[in-house]
């Protein structure tokens, strides 16, 4: 019984008795007591379709990560996912601090958190790092698993091995230098070593190993799994030993509902207390059902990627330019149901990498229609674009009526929109060979998000004439050498607050020149019961499960 | 008997190897790469290649296949390209879940169709004929999965009488026929039941109408038998054709249940080929197509057997 309750018994009853006076003062002391002992369990329904890996490199996109990565496991940094008012920064982790050698720009020296122990009661140590850096860079170890492979080394590019000081201390080799480096080992999340020798033991080969190490993981993170139904179902606790903030829920349970309207439903008879990504149309019917809605801006972006190719129109930055300005970005977010942000950039203002451009992205179409005719597309020859998008996918929002905004509204300055459509896996296949590949074609941008927590990821691989394909996803060739030196330059600043200040000023050059035609942030809209308290949705793709509790 | 079976069993062969080849060529022709399975989009090129050849993904396709098919005829399947699990771990449990729903869809379906169709039948013409019709013809009309929506919006979500997704309140691996999970199977169960409904109520119809018109009903009454009776002897007269209907239903619902099961998160093959589609996992599609061709093909040889046990005008060589 709720204590709150029982006090209002006690005093309906008449002259409460002794054993009532105690029991109200139990009850009066959990509720003092707060959130630090509340329980429950929070079900959230997920859009993966299937539970998303949890042998500590989680697939599924950021929703692995989320939900199977950084509850169950933890890696030398982290993201801070306490506040939902400022862009979520890297602090310590598993390390709790490092610093490149000043004599060789290619190593790094990690301090670990002295103390650790896994979900197993082993203790995490240099071995243990060195074990899982072995585990995705090293194919003659016995651990390695291609699988985890593309999860991991895609983003740490510059990693290259691990090598031990002592119990406590790392040294982490890049293949040149990388400032980066921090922010990328967000992404490599420590397993036990233990764990995964004692699954070796009773298994014919390291891949059924790391399959019976998947049902029965050991990390060092704040909940321990306890039940895994592939497909269906992974249940986890509390772990009460966690080195850090412990959980206030009991009990996570993950469950998978790729289809939006049964997550909804889901939702709305009790089955789940928490759902991702409500299908939009569902929203005033939630609301009304009183389940709060939860949105804030995120690390995402939904661009046209233009190519930069000879004879492109898109070369040319004053169309780039008259694209940017043409947009109205506020029908597209009624369209949306108010769930995104009108980006003026990758990042926004205030973020460390802002930079403070002078070409601000905004709707002026007499502008865009001025910059148009400078570039000689009037109403007599008008610019035609063609738009390879997808139907659906992964992080994509709402693809098709999006896309079909544009069209119209770029219609009212004189841009003809035609589209490929192609589907979700065939776009980033193609996003990986290039506007001259045949498989573009024709297409003068393309239509893939990404995401933008890490700056390789928001703007190296875009930008950096090396990136070009096949290598990374510089789909539209650009090659500029003074964004190749920018680069250059932020990669080689290893002091944190100059290398912010080297991505502001390369990120303030992407905007100058229109490098993308920026449409819209995804928001991450979650739907919740109003049982669950302690939420804080932060400006990150991931969140922090320890928060959140049931009432 | 045994000879007829045998041969049934090796025309099979030729099938399995059809459906296996025919599957594996599809998805290379489909857009899109299965390495996409395995590597998030923005993996650089040689993380890509790596991975492709870990994998074997960079072998020629004859030299794929004949490897994925040298591990079939020993009964591996593979592994799953996303999971890494062998697939036929996670297809035996999606069979069983697909089976549970499929016979209590096809029981539910077969039942009401018989009923509505012998009555349809029995009484051509009347209300009671074109009430029957009108129920069969929209069960085949209406898409299942708008139904199941539908339903999911009426029971669940306004009168929350039954849940709206899963296969129990611990999932599926701890199924029991109790009330706690049998009312996870209400909703999905209705849905795919109204296509069989439907097609067996005009099936039924069509043939009961049938035996009614012919002279021997017209004896049988003749001699004095009883309604009982020669309500028997129509039963045993149509049970043959409208078995072998049941039967294809029956195969159809074990493997078209993609949409209902998706829309209901029902843990069955339907929902492991979606995401296997959409994922492009190679093994798991394969896999799972092969091992449910088989059994639509041992189902057809099934009701063939029953069928001539059922009627002994059935002659096999």
């Amino acid at each position: 019984m709720p204590a709150s309750a029982m006090t209002t018994r006690a005093t309906a009853t008449g002259a409460p008795t002794p054993g009532r006076r105690l029991l109200a003062a139990c009850g009066l002391l959990a509720l003092l007591a707060g959130p630090a002992h509340a329980q429950g369990t929070i079900r959230i329904g997920m859009t993966a379709a299937d539970i998303p890996l949890t042998h500590g490199q989680p697939d599924q996109g950021f929703e692995g990560n989320r939900f199977t990565g950084i509850p169950l496991y933890d890696a030398l940094t982290a993201w801070d996912l306490s506040a939902a008012d400022r862009p979520s920064a890297v602090i310590p982790g598993l390390a709790t601090e490092w610093a490149v050698d000043a004599a060789d720009k290619t190593r790094w020296v990690f301090r670990l958190r002295p103390g650790v122990v896994f979900h197993d009661g082993s203790p995490f140590n240099a071995d243990a790092v060195v074990w899982n850096v072995r585990k995705v860079l090293d194919r003659e170890a016995p651990h390695y698993d291609p699988r985890q492979v593309g999860l991991t080394a895609t983003r740490m590019p510059a990693l290259r091995r691990a090598e031990k000081i002592d119990d406590l201390t790392v040294a982490l080799i890049t293949s040149e230098p990388d400032s980066l480096l921090p922010i990328n080992l967000t992404n490599l999340f420590m397993a036990s070593p233990t764990q995964w020798e004692k699954h070796r033991a009773a298994s014919p080969n390291a891949e059924t190993a790391w399959n019976t190490f998947a049902r029965e993981p050991a990390g060092t993170g704040p909940f321990k799994l306890t039940r895994f139904v592939a497909r269906e179902r992974v249940e986890m606790v509390r772990n009460d030993a966690y080195w850090g903030t412990k959980a206030k829920a009991d009990r996570i349970v993950l469950l998978p509902i790729p289809e939006a309207n049964a997550r909804t439903a889901a939702l709305l008879s009790g089955q789940v207390d928490w759902i991702e990504a409500p299908a939009p149309d569902t929203v005033p019917q939630l609301r009304s059902r009183q389940m709060v809605i939860t949105q804030n801006l995120q690390p995402h972006v939904w661009p046209w990627q233009p190519c930069f190719t000879a004879g492109n129109p898109m070369a040319d930055v004053r169309v780039r330019k008259a694209l940017n300005l043409a947009i109205d970005r506020e029908g597209l977010k009624q369209l949306l149901g108010g769930f995104m942000v009108a980006p003026v950039g990758t990042v926004a203002p205030g973020h460390p990498w802002w930079g403070n451009p002078s070409f601000q992205i905004r709707t002026d179409k007499a502008e865009a229609r001025r910059l148009l005719a400078e570039a000689g597309y009037t109403a007599q020859r008008p610019l035609t674009l063609k738009i390879q998008i997808s139907a659906s996918g992964s992080g994509q929002m709402q693809p098709l009526p999006m896309n079909e905004f544009l069209q119209q509204d770029l219609k009212q300055v004189g841009v003809n929109i035609e589209f490929d459509v192609v589907d979700w896996n065939t776009l980033f296949t193609n996003w990986r060979q290039g506007c001259q590949a045949a498989s573009a074609r024709g297409a003068h941008a393309t239509n893939v998000s990404f995401a933008a927590m890490d700056p390789f990821f928001a703007m190296v691989r875009f930008w950096d004439s090396r990136m070009a394909p096949p290598v990374s996803n510089n789909w539209g060739h650009f090659s500029d050498p003074r964004f190749d030196a920018m680069i250059r330059e932020a990669r080689s600043t290893f002091d944190p607050a100059a290398r912010d200040a080297a991505l502001a000023k390369l990120h303030a050059a992407g905007v100058d020149e229109a490098l993308f035609i920026w449409i819209a942030h995804d928001v991450s809209p979650r739907a919740m019961t109003p049982r669950i308290r302690g939420y804080v949705q932060p400006q990150s793709w991931f969140v922090d499960l320890r928060l959140p509790y049931v009432q | 008997m045994i000879l007829y079976l045998l041969r049934r069993i090796v025309y099979a062969i030729p099938i399995a190897l059809a459906v296996g080849f025919v599957c594996f060529m599809l998805v290379q022709i489909a857009p899109g790469d299965p390495i996409n399975a395995i590597v998030p989009p923005d993996a650089p090129a040689d993380v890509v290649e790596q991975v492709r050849k870990d994998y074997g993904l960079d072998k020629p396709l004859p030299v794929q296949f004949a490897l994925w098919l040298s591990k079939v005829v020993v009964g591996d399947l593979g592994r799953s390209l996303a999971t890494g699990r062998p697939v036929w771990s996670d297809l035996r449990t999606a069979i069983a879940n697909t089976l549970t729903l499929a016979f209590t869809a096809s029981s539910l379906g077969f039942i009401l169709g018989c009923v509505l169709g012998g009555l349809a039948g029995t009484f051509r013409g009347t209300f009671i004929d074109r009430t029957a019709v009108g129920v069969a013809v929209a069960g085949v009309s209406v898409p299942h999965y708008w139904l199941g929506m539908v339903m999911v919006v009426i029971f669940s979500v306004q009168l929350n009488w039954l849940p709206a997704m899963g296969a129990g309140p611990g999932g599926s691996s701890d199924w029991a026929w109790d009330w706690d999970h049998m009312k996870h199977l209400v909703l999905p169960a209705v849905t795919l039941s109204v296509i069989p409904m439907g097609i067996v109520t005009r099936t039924v119809r069509g043939i009961v109408a049938e035996i009614m018109n012919q002279e021997f009903i017209t004896a049988l009454r003749g001699k004095g038998l009883t309604r009982s009776g020669v309500f028997f002897h129509v039963v045993k007269n149509a049970a043959p054709n409208a078995l072998a209907v049941m039967g294809l239903q029956l195969g159809y619902l074990m493997g078209g249940s993609i949409l209902v099961e998706t829309v209901f998160s029902w843990p069955g093959t339907g929902l492991l080929l979606n995401s296997a589609i959409f994922q492009r996992d190679l093994p798991v599609l394969q896999g799972t197509i092969l091992v449910l061709a088989m059994f639509f093909v041992a189902l057809n040889l099934l009701v063939d057997l029953v069928q001539t046990a059922l009627d002994p005008r059935i002659k096999r060589a």
